[in-house]
């Protein structure tokens, strides 16, 4: 380890705390904002005067936000899990396999992932309103199922392209069929890499707000981003300031969350002692 | 237990090129084969298609009599032992070795009673619940040994399983993996780059050079016998020293002064039609310091004077190089060797010669000393064709 000087030591931390600072105050803007009562929600102040549960209160008595909640539990959970299966196995055949077509393949994905996705909105509007798709669970899971593949694909054919091969021969040579080469010896190794994955995807369908507000018309699988939009106070005169930021904060905890669970699974150098390294 | 025949068996990659060509081979029950080449010879190919790894494009592969061609690997019932070991990081020496027992759907107490077997023939018994990560290179080599004999299979593969281990250990395994396999009594072929693995392990070797079988032997007849300049420079460390030699009437004219060939030579040369231009080999251990030779030996043999440039004393024995001028050779096998060797591109100082003399030669670095070898051990070489001329397939 190089040595740190005392000047290159408050360089650092200065660039550290500026790092921080940014990334963060917006986040505790609105966490303080949520707490704040609606009388003092002007008032400037970066900590609360007076501390109020009111908004968080406020949001959950409302029928609105809940079902909300629930749509975009289910509708990302789903897309997550049914990205990550046919994520895992599109990247373990480019990664492993040759097949007619696996360049152009790969290179669709891509074209899918650079695809700018807000002039599809219109085009994927009409189709849904004619396929009775509009305003369904489907309806958004199919959508974000196609957005995240790319990615999916992308970062497990990474982790899949960093299993030693040899594993897998040595596995046939034990007597495994491919399906329980791929079982019970690739699949176990490249656990990390799904976790990751369906991290990334988790977040990125969670996060929508394009497709959220533009195929979705009522309760029915209208997502928190999309719902945030539609909240009012208790009469038109009244800013719902407080309650938007409470439901901002509500729903960056499952990320939170979701995060924390899987990154103890995530761990570096797993495939270690497989080869010679 | 089983013999495997390889009838013409050939690889040839969807690009064209040949990477393996109508390899014969019998091997069999219970025979310990060695598959020794220079890199991209198309041993490890080979091995490759026994296991079924890879798809053989021609000819007939047999095991126990049975054509295997297009059978999967796991229906061939042979193991393998990998260069990189390939354990299975995820789970314990104990899970490793019990995998393919577990795969076969044998019972808990059959697998029990078996790994715990072969971790005792291994030495593994302490280490049955710790994980790949945590072992030595040696103690991981022999893990993906256990897994391989775990299960009686009818033959072992092992693709340079102690390349990976250092030079001591390597001689330790080496002995313990020919012990192993005269206990079993396993079918097994070995695919080595190693000199000392080579001659050491195998009842046979087969040279391979860029997809073709030069020559099957014993490992002492292989290199007493070779078939050709590329087996004879292959075979052998220190290796065999080539210099140009011109034939006539009975003496050999070579860089090192005149020789007068011995009646074996002669015969031989003749039986062979041995062209005018000729390569002559001669082993190190035939040279000797001529000051150490007795005279009936030395009268069979010819002397000379060299200036010896570097003087290795190894102990028990010395090498001493000197280099010798007009001593360039030009064969096409040679110019083969030298690139698996990495010398292909070092500046070339003439002919340099290794001997190997006894420990009590006085020779020293620097100075000019008396040389005799042995004119009787001389081997002939066609330059064009590369064959020997002087082979007795006795």
């Amino acid at each position: 380890m190089a040595v740190l000087t005392t000047g290159k030591r408050v360089r650092w931390t200065v660039i550290d705390v500026i790092v921080v600072v940014y990334a963060l105050v917006p986040v505790l803007w609105t966490l303080s904002l949520s707490f704040k009562s609606k009388a003092t929600i002007g008032d400037g102040y970066f900590i609360p005067q007076e501390w109020s549960f009111q908004s968080y209160l406020d949001i959950f008595q409302t029928n609105d936000f809940l079902l909300a909640l629930v749509n975009s539990i289910g509708i990302s959970l789903i897309a997550t899990a049914v990205a990550v299966v046919l994520g895992t196995m599109a990247a373990y055949a480019i990664a492993r396999l040759d097949f007619p077509g696996k360049a152009a393949l790969v290179g669709f994905s891509l074209l899918v992932a650079m695809f700018p996705q807000v002039s599809l909105v219109s085009p994927l509007f009409s189709i849904e309103r004619s396929l009775n798709l509009f305003d369904t669970w489907p309806g958004l899971i199919l959508p974000y199922i196609t957005f995240a593949l790319p990615l999916a694909i992308y970062t497990l054919s990474a982790f899949f392209r960093e299993i030693p091969w040899e594993l897998e021969k040595a596995a046939k040579m034990d007597g495994a069929t491919p399906g329980q080469a791929f079982r019970r010896v690739i699949a176990p190794l490249a656990a990390p890499g799904v976790f990751t994955t369906a991290i990334l995807v988790f977040i990125f369908c969670w996060n929508d707000f394009l497709f959220a507000i533009s195929l979705t018309a009522t309760t029915r699988s209208r997502t928190v981003p999309a719902a945030l939009q539609f909240f009012t106070g208790a009469s038109q005169f009244e800013d719902p300031t407080g309650q938007i930021c409470a439901a901002a904060v509500v729903i960056t905890i499952p990320i939170v969350l979701f995060v924390l669970f899987f990154q103890r699974r995530i761990v570096a150098g797993l495939t270690s002692g497989a080869v010679k390294g | 237990m089983a013999e495997i025949v390889l009838d013409k068996v050939s690889k040839r990659y969807p690009d064209g090129a040949l990477a393996v060509s109508e390899v014969d081979v019998s091997i069999a029950d219970g025979e310990f084969v060695i598959l020794v080449g220079p890199s991209g010879c198309g041993k490890s190919t080979t091995l490759n298609m026994i296991a079924g790894l890879e798809d053989i494009t021609g000819g007939e592969l047999r095991i126990g009599g049975k054509r295997m061609n297009e059978r999967a690997p796991k229906d061939r019932d042979i193991a393998m032992v990998f260069q990189s070991y390939a354990l299975y990081p995820h789970m314990t020496v104990r899970e490793n070795m019990a995998f393919p027992l577990r795969l076969a759907k044998m019972d808990d107490a059959v697998v029990k009673a078996k790994v715990e077997e072969a971790a005792q023939i291994l030495d593994l018994t302490a280490h049955l619940d710790r994980r790949p990560a945590n072992l030595s290179g040696g103690q991981r080599q022999r893990v993906a040994m256990g897994r391989a004999i775990v299960r009686s299979p009818k033959a072992f593969l092992m693709d340079e399983p102690l390349s990976n281990l250092d030079a001591k250990l390597r001689g330790q395994m080496r002995t313990s993996v020919s012990r192993l396999q005269k206990q079993l009594g396993t079918t097994t072929v070995y695919v080595t780059h190693d000199q000392t693995e080579a001659m050491t392990l195998g009842d046979r070797v087969v040279v391979l050079r860029g997809g073709v079988v030069q020559q099957i032997g014993a490992p002492q007849f292989l290199y007493d016998h070779p078939v050709n300049l590329f087996v004879a420079g292959f075979i052998g460390a220190p290796s065999m020293n080539f210099l140009p030699a011109t034939l006539s009437e009975g003496a050999l004219a070579t860089p090192l002064g005149q020789v007068t060939l011995t009646d074996r030579v002669r015969r031989a040369a003749e039986a062979a039609d041995a062209p005018r231009e000729v390569i002559m080999g001669v082993r190190p251990e035939h040279f000797e310091d001529a000051a150490l030779v007795d005279p009936t030996a030395l009268a069979r043999g010819a002397t000379f004077d060299a200036h010896v440039e570097v003087l290795e004393s190894m102990g028990a024995e010395k090498y001493a190089y000197f280099s010798v001028e007009g001593g360039e050779v030009h064969a096409s096998d040679l110019a083969d060797l030298a690139a698996d060797a990495g010398s292909a591109g070092v500046p070339d100082t003439g002919s340099q010669v290794v001997t190997r003399l006894s420990a009590v030669s006085t020779a020293a670095e620097g100075q000019p000393t008396k040389f005799w070898f042995d004119a009787d051990q001389v081997q002939l070489f066609d330059p064009a064709s590369g064959a020997n001329l002087t082979y007795m397939a006795d």
